[in-house]
């Protein structure tokens, strides 16, 4: 990075679809960071999943080509090809070689403007998806989180469904309700394409416009996502799983959006509490000076709405209720007395320090230029961030924690070989 | 257009050992403004006596806990000052601990390293503290099933070789060893001629190297310890084991030995692995995090798309000694085990007799080509594999491997799969819920 920044090119097809694109040298490959805003929020009423399931039929065959041509045509050119769906995109990771950047484009543009949704995949996709999800009921993390989220945000909010369904909406999903949610969710107009390495700028924009300019689709109509109400009371749920040896625990409260002006206070505020080295304050307390969990963190996931900051520890079931008092310790003297001087600058020196770590490689660049695109952040984020960390002030701080942060008002889940 | 997807040119290596025996080992690298240092060290768990299993790997975490020149209150950000990470790992062969930060973090990188090296505290509280630590470790493991079926198969697979105890250790051990076991440990293991000290970033080589001998140069050789001389016996006929516990879903897992890195059999047995399960690369820092390209592979279409597993998996990995091939796979919620294993030994024998074609081979060797560039994308993962490699066996095996892959031939490929696919040389494990 110099000091001019990524400075990505950018350009907008005719059907609204954004390319991005950043040419690095550091090896001959591409990344291509590839999101349509047509992420888990919307899933139909009573089909959650839906989203999480076409991500996994979505390659297996287009209009054009059967879904071992392509496998063939991925493997024999070592193609990496990942897809994931978060609350609000749908998103598609690629690493290729620097030569197939033109038929990975072409590629990614049949997959997903056209997919055909074969119904002999789909039917080995959802018994893939069922056994994912038996997988998870056997989770101790991922049962406390998603408990989690269901209370914080409500258990039909977009935020607060599991994003991968249940067995039951996933075994009533159809062929023809995927293709559906693919035609009212998917258009041109929500994509972005973000393209990382060894390319030629000008050569990337003239192969996406000739391989995404022609799809044509209209808009989605939008999905109101509900503000979630603030916990008003503490509240304190246990998934008993006897059969394992550890506990997890999940603590939370619904935070601010992305857009919110106290965003960076918050980010600096949660790098203190949870992150720094080895878990923030949160390490020193649990893990350095009790011992009792090898990881402890939290993180702070803002988003179009209130995201939630997530607590999580990982405890033996006889230290279960030390741990979360400890968490409710921590919480109260953040709450209490802010933060220091020291660990504001540590802080904001780490984060500001770190950003070359994290755009040195073409996928760590190409998914920091994807969410700024989706933010809205502007192709100059990477530059301006550091002032923004700059103008934090301690009582900004301070006051992040007052409003957001009690343990009186905590939601807590603990799964695991423990009964309360 | 893009250039050619050739490797880049390769940067020479820095060679230079110490007076104390240090190697050390420099690769200049500009894309970035940053430093990786990396300090290998030759002891794993692997080197581990009955009843301190599991004491390199606590050992490891002991030396994140203060130093004479680093007080305890000082070790949280000492790196992060710089905007840089730190960490380590233990595995069965090596114990490495790393840093990458800004380039002009080298001299507080390489102190870390040397103060590391010799001198460590192991304040008997630190020790305790960090005991429930590493239990907790264990137990998060072992909430996994698919976890501890790869520990209990291993263990059923060697019945000599200490490849066979789990890196993390067994509980009782854990409970048991003192902090005496590990300073001891620790004394006997952390010598300057029995670790590689790696730098890959924006750095002059011979600045770095000048650097290196200021830190590192006053620290005293020491008697490099004698490594395990077993030699796992062959095996001489299947084995298998089935753990029942409660879960929700069944994992199948079959290990067969398996050539060390420097078995000229080891690249074919890659190329084999390829073939079955898709190409994983040979980076144990980077390329496992990602899946493989692996939808035309033989197992997947045996096992996935015929919707008898929801995943499969090969893990063909490099070690100093004979370690294992192995395969795991999920079965479909309501699928039986027996089933799943009746199709993974038939793909296996089909192989096994038959051999794989020119076109299976051309595509494993594209996607092996393709892995190793995707995965030098950077000066962490760069230095971690000089470092890797030169413990194991030797730091020119990263060089000389895409020869070695290109040399490859169906026959040797064939030749191994004979040889590796033997039942005689398989052991199958079974998690099966109750």
């Amino acid at each position: 990075m110099t000091t001019r920044g990524l400075a990505p090119a950018r350009t907008v097809l005719d059907n609204g679809a954004v390319i991005v694109a950043k040419e690095s040298g550091k090896t001959p490959a591409v990344s291509i960071n590839l999101a349509l805003r047509a992420g888990s929020i919307g899933d139909p009423p009573g089909a959650a999943g839906s989203t999480y399931l076409l991500s996994q039929t979505i390659d297996r065959g287009t209009e054009r080509r059967p879904a071992s041509e392509i496998a063939e045509a991925l493997d024999d050119r070592g193609i990496t090809l990942s897809f994931g769906v978060t609350r609000h995109l749908f998103s598609v990771v690629c690493t290729c070689l620097a030569p197939d950047v033109e038929f990975v484009l072409a590629l990614l543009a049949e997959i997903v403007s056209m997919p055909s949704v074969p119904e002999s995949e789909l039917a080995t996709r959802k018994g893939e998806a069922v056994t994912t999800l038996r997988q998870d009921e056997d989770n101790p993390a991922i049962r406390a989180v998603e408990r989690l989220m269901s209370l914080l945000y409500g258990s039909e909010h977009p935020y607060g469904r599991p994003a991968r369904g249940t067995i039951a909406t996933i075994e009533a999903a159809t062929r023809e309700s995927l293709l559906d949610l693919h035609r009212q969710r998917f258009a041109p107009g929500e994509l972005s394409v973000v393209l990382v390495g060894d390319l030629d700028v000008q050569h990337v924009f003239d192969v996406a416009r000739a391989v995404f300019g022609s799809w044509s689709a209209p808009s989605p109509r939008p999905i109101d996502v509900p503000h979630p109400a603030p916990a008003a009371e503490r509240r304190r749920i246990v998934i008993p799983m006897m059969n394992k040896s550890q506990a997890d625990i999940a603590y939370g409260f619904t935070t601010i959006t992305r857009s919110d002006p106290s965003y960076f206070p918050f980010w600096l505020m949660n790098n203190v509490f949870g992150q720094y080295a080895l878990g923030g304050r949160l390490g020193d307390s649990i893990r350095e000076r009790q011992g009792m969990a090898y990881y402890v963190s939290s993180t702070f996931d803002p988003n179009v709405v209130e995201g939630p900051l997530l607590i999580r520890a990982g405890v033996s079931a006889a230290n279960v209720d030390r741990a979360i008092a400890s968490i409710d310790e921590e919480i109260a003297a953040l709450v209490r007395d802010g933060i220091t001087d020291k660990e504001i600058a540590e802080s904001r020196q780490y984060m500001i320090g770190s950003m070359p770590r994290a755009l040195e490689t073409n996928a760590g660049i190409a998914q920091f230029l994807q969410t700024s695109e989706f933010f809205g952040l502007g192709e100059d984020y990477d530059v301006r961030l550091p002032d923004r960390l700059h103008a934090v002030t301690r009582d900004q701080v301070h006051d992040v924690a007052r409003r957001f942060l009690a343990p009186e008002r905590a939601t807590i889940v603990v799964a695991g070989p423990y009964e309360g | 257009m893009a250039t050619p997807a050739a490797a880049r040119p390769s940067v020479p290596l820095r060679s230079a050992t110490l007076d104390n025996g240090l190697k050390v080992l420099i690769r200049e690298e500009h894309t970035a403004p940053l430093a990786s240092v990396w300090c290998w060290y030759r002891v794993g768990s692997r080197d581990e006596a009955p009843g301190l299993t599991g004491v390199s790997h606590w050992v490891e975490h002991m030396n994140f806990k203060g130093t004479t020149n680093i007080p305890r209150d000082q070790v949280k950000g000492i790196i992060e000052q710089f905007g840089g990470t730190w960490n380590g790992y233990t595995w069965i062969d090596q114990t490495t601990y790393l840093e990458t930060a800004t380039k002009d973090a080298i001299d507080r990188m390489l102190f870390i390293e040397s103060e590391r090296m010799a001198r460590c505290l192991y304040e008997p509280e630190d020790c305790e503290s960090e005991r429930t630590v590493i239990i907790s470790e264990l137990q998060g493991g072992e909430n996994d099933p698919d976890q501890l079926l790869d520990q209990e198969l291993t263990a059923t697979a060697f019945k000599a070789h200490p490849y066979r105890h789990p890196t993390i250790g067994w509980l009782s051990d854990l409970q048991s060893m003192t902090r005496d076991d590990l300073y001891g440990y620790y004394r006997r293991h952390y010598i300057p001629n029995n670790a590689t000290l790696v730098i890959v970033g924006d750095v002059d080589p011979d600045d770095a190297l000048r650097r290196v001998e200021r830190f590192f140069g006053p620290i005293e050789a020491g008697n490099r310890p004698a490594r395990v001389r077993t030699r796992e016996p062959e095996q001489l006929g299947d084995r298998r084991l089935v753990i029942r516990k409660e879960g929700t879903a069944a994992y199948l897992r079959v290990g067969y030995h398996a050539p060390a890195v420097a078995d000229r059999a080891f690249v074919p047995a890659l190329l084999l692995d390829a073939v079955l399960t898709g190409a994983k690369g040979v980076n144990l820092w980077t390329s496992f995090r990602v899946p493989p390209p692996q939808r035309s592979t033989r197992l997947y279409r045996a096992l996935v798309e015929r919707g008898l597993a929801s995943a499969v998996s090969g893990a063909m990995l490099p070690t100093a000694e004979p370690f294992l091939w192995t395969i795991s796979a999920t079965a479909t919620d309501g699928t039986p085990l027996g089933a799943v294993e009746s199709a993974l030994l038939e793909a296996l024998d089909r192989i096994r007799r038959e051999g794989v074609t020119d076109a299976e081979l051309a595509r494993a060797k594209a996607q092996l080509h393709a892995r190793m560039v995707f995965d030098d994308d950077s000066v962490t993962s760069l230095a971690h594999q000089i470092g890797f490699f030169e413990t194991i066996a030797s730091a020119a095996f990263v060089e000389q491997l895409p020869a070695a892959i290109a040399a490859a031939s169906v026959q040797d490929v064939s030749a191994v799969a004979g040889d590796l696919l033997k039942p005689s040389n398989r052991t199958i494990g079974w998690f099966d819920p109750e």
